[in-house]
Order: structure tokens, then sequence, then C-alpha cells
């Protein structure tokens, strides 16, 4: 049972949109990742404030033809995946990390 | 590089994305390093809120890595405010730092602010070498202690040895340094002409001997029998590659908003106070140009045997005079790591003469920001250098 409704955007990150992927990197080890296109729409969307079902409802399932039950499940891995990394916050209360109001690359 | 930063490059390429910029944010310095490339005055560098717009612009036209450079980038006593910006901006953020002006405080800011790395020049183990090329007493002192105070906060930390006459047996014990002080080590064996064309700190340059030296050090150059092996020579696939990331998914800004292909290669692109830096970026002819050079534009090069493995510099080719020529300094390292010479050095060779008679570029870059960027070759005169 997941614990969480919001994700943000570590501060301790460095993260750049490259075409339909994002690229990001931890501050903390210097690893970097990328985030496929799906993954992507989820990161941009990680603003603190937006629960992850509704991102998953307005982001993912209006543009992908996927069962809104599937796509929460793989969004919740993912974050969680991320958050593992440290790379997102979960909370279940809604969340703006101090100098996180990032204004992510189009 | 990873394969993972390979993929990120070629896409960047592929999409015509500024992966990575240097940007400078003064020339003003508290050393007078004897072989720095810079003058030290203030021709009108940006204001905070021009840098600020800038970093906003270059975030949206996807640049990444974003190494912070100057002069001295603490003369700027607004340096925190535009890097914290920048790390709002989410790039991953590099300094380059002589690390005088940094103690406890500014080291733990710098860790609070994410920054990945920061790079600090060392020229020397010996405190009475490193200050003489510094020309300021007290500066080894300092710079060791920075990188200490960087070190105590977890942050990685690059000592930076330029290799020169003064300094050229140091390498070692400075390489032993950063070892205790779980710093990294780079070395570079170049010391590059002066912006405004002066070539007289090439005379600083280590000789052929000392470059072989450090070529065949395995410690250094890792397999030295593969570093140092007989050029293959330019095959038809070689002939297409690009020279290097300079102006295609790199490129550099300077104080006054300048933009130009490379720290190294000041070929005036635009500024960034009259035009947008995407727009630069996208349309400048000056970054076409050098986007449009490969291999097989490349006359002497393309012919040399070194064509496809040398370590030619386009910025140094531009400041010979050509960027589509060779670059003679790589020519030299060219030599000293494989003992055949390029077709430019046997030129050379076969007809003598001095760069000082070479018809130099004069750069356009330090002057105020109000001037016409219409490509030029002025003449210029160099104040003597030796090949």
């Amino acid at each position: 049972m997941k614990n969480y409704r919001y994700v943000a955007r570590s501060k301790a990150i460095a993260a750049r949109a490259l075409g339909d992927e994002t690229m990001v990197m931890s501050s903390t080890d210097s690893t970097l990742y990328t985030l496929n296109e799906v993954a992507s729409v989820i990161w941009a969307a990680a603003d603190g404030v937006t629960p992850l079902d509704e991102i998953v409802a307005t982001k993912i399932c209006a543009q992908y033809d996927i069962a809104p039950e599937v796509a929460l499940k793989d969004a919740e891995a993912l974050v969680e995946g991320l958050a593992g990394h440290g790379l997102l916050l979960l909370s279940d209360q809604p969340l703006v990390p101090p100098g996180n109001s990032t204004r992510e690359a189009s | 590089m990873s394969g993972l930063v390979e993929q990120m490059a070629a896409k960047a390429l592929k999409l015509n994305i500024p992966l990575s910029v240097q940007l400078d944010l003064t020339y003003r310095c508290n050393e007078r390093c004897i072989h720095c490339y810079l003058d030290h005055d203030d021709h009108g560098e940006m204001t905070t809120a021009e840098i600020k717009d800038l970093l906003d612009q270059m975030a949206e036209a996807g640049v990444f890595y974003l190494t912070i450079s100057g002069g001295e980038i603490m003369m700027r006593r607004d340096f925190f405010a535009i890097l914290e910006h920048a790390r709002a901006r989410t790039f991953c953020v590099n300094l380059k730092t002589n690390g005088v002006l940094i103690r406890k405080k500014e080291a733990e800011r710098l860790r609070e602010l994410g920054v990945e790395r920061v790079q600090i020049s060392i020229y020397s183990h010996r405190a009475e070498v490193h200050d003489a090329i510094t020309k300021m007493p007290g500066s080894f002192r300092q710079s060791i202690e920075a990188v200490r105070f960087l070190r105590a906060q977890g942050l990685r930390v690059t000592m930076a040895n330029v290799l020169m006459n003064q300094n050229a047996s140091d390498y070692q014990s400075v390489r032993a340094l950063a070892k205790e002080l779980d710093a990294r080590f780079i070395m570079d064996p170049t010391i590059t002409p002066m912006m405004d064309g002066d070539r007289s700190i090439l005379n600083l340059n280590v000789d052929q001997t000392a470059l072989r030296e450090v070529f065949r050090d395995g410690t250094l150059v890792g397999n030295v029998e593969e570093f140092c092996a007989t050029p293959r020579g330019v095959d038809t696939e070689a002939l297409d590659l690009l020279p290097c990331s300079a102006g295609h998914t790199a490129c550099y800004v300077s104080p006054y908003g300048d933009v130009y292909p490379c720290v190294q290669f000041p070929l005036p692109s635009g500024n960034v106070r009259r035009t947008k830096f995407v727009d630069i970026w996208r349309d400048s002819p000056q970054l076409k140009e050098v986007r449009s050079i490969t291999l097989r534009d490349m006359p002497s090069c393309s012919q040399c045997a070194h064509g496809a493995t040398c370590t030619r510099c386009p910025g140094l080719a531009y400041l010979e005079g050509n960027m589509r020529g060779p670059s003679s300094q790589d020519c030299e390292k060219s030599y000293a790591r494989t003992g055949i010479p390029s077709e430019n050095y046997k030129a050379k060779r076969a007809s003598p003469r001095s760069l000082q008679s070479l018809n130099l570029v004069q750069i356009q870059g330090l002057q105020p920001a109000v001037r016409d960027f219409s490509p030029k070759v002025p003449e210029a005169s160099a104040a003597g250098a030796s090949l």
C-alpha cells in the first residue's frame, strides 16, 4: 500500500529534456539517468502539488492508449525507483522543495 | 565517456542542441599567472540580471552541462546569486577557480547548491614554484586549503596542472598530492596563445623532450604502446570525422556576452546582448561554418598520417589563421607521441617560416559590447613565438 500521493523533483539533481527524453544526474553520486518519453512526462509534471494519480490521468492516459490502473501502477513503480535513487521526493502531503520551483526546458 | 553520455552527446548533435556551455563570468582575477591567455580588465561584464536571463535562455535551449569559469569566478560579488540561479534551472554545474577565495563558508554553500565538481589549478607541489607562476605569494597555501575545505564537504575536486617550463618536473608530485587530498588529477601540456593574439606566452611550452616523456608515462596515458602507436592514416570513413564538439554540441560565452564555438576557439559568432542565445546557436553563420567542416575539408590534415588520430584543435588552427588548417601545437604533440612528423611539420621544415610572419588572427572579443560582428580577419602582429 503506497503511503504517498505527491511527487516532486529533488533539488539535488541536474536535469534537462533532450528531445523526448530527459537526462537526470544525481548530484550525490554523479550517476546519469535517462528517462524515456513517458517517464519524462511524469518527471516534468512532478511539481510536488499535483497528485500522482492526477498526473497519470491528465498527462498519461489522455495521451497514450493505456488503461488507467495499469498506467498508475507503472507510474508508481517509476517514481518509487527514482525516489530510491534520490531523484524524486514522495509525500502524502503537497510539497515544493525550496529552490526547486524549476522551469524545465521544453 | 560512458556509453550513456556518448548516447546523449550523439542525440544532442542530431537535434542541434548545445549540450555544454562554458560561461566565463569575468576576466578579472586575483592572480596574474604567467601563462594566462586573458587580459584582466573589465570591458563591460554582463550584469547579474543579464546573466540570469542568459541562464534562463540556455536552459530553454537545452544546455545541460554548464561550466562556470573566468578569470576568477569569485571576483564577482554576485557569484553565489548566479550559481543559485543556475542550480534552480537544474544545470549540471562545474566550476573552475583558483580557490583562493574559497574558505569553509564558501565550500559549505557550494555543497548546499549541489555543484557537480570544482576544478582548481595547482601548478606545483612546491609553494615557491606555484606562487611564482601565479605571481601571488601565498596562493599555493590558499588553493590547497580550498581543496581541503571542498573535500571536507564531500565535493568532488579536480586539481588541474598546466605543464610549462617552470614546472615540467613537478607533475608527478602534484598528482601524488591530489591523491593524498582525494582529488582527481588532470594535466594539460599545452599553453595557448592569448586571446588578443599575442603568442609570446607560447615560449612557456615545454619542449619535445619533455612532451615525449609525458606521453610515455603509462600512469598518465594508460597504454603507452597504444597511445604512441604509429598513426593508421586517413581512410574514407575518417574523412567525415568532426573535429570536436566546439560549435556542434558546445560553445562558450564570454563575460561580455560574446558567443564563440569554444573558449579556445575565439571566432566571434554573436552576442547575447543583442541576439537570443538560441538564435545565435541555430543561425550564426560562423557556427554554421564551423559545423560544416569535416576532416575532408582540411587540405593539409586530410593528407596527413595523423589525420584520423590527431588531437587537432580547430580553435588553435583558427588562431594560426585558418580554421581548416593544421594546429601546429597539435602537430608537435603528434610528433612527440609517435615520432612521425605531420604533413604540416614536414612542410615547415622544408620551408621554415617563423610564426611571427604569419597573418595571425586578432581576437575581437575584448572590446565593448556594441560592435560589428561581421566576419573579420584583421591584420595582426605577434610578439614572437617558437615552434
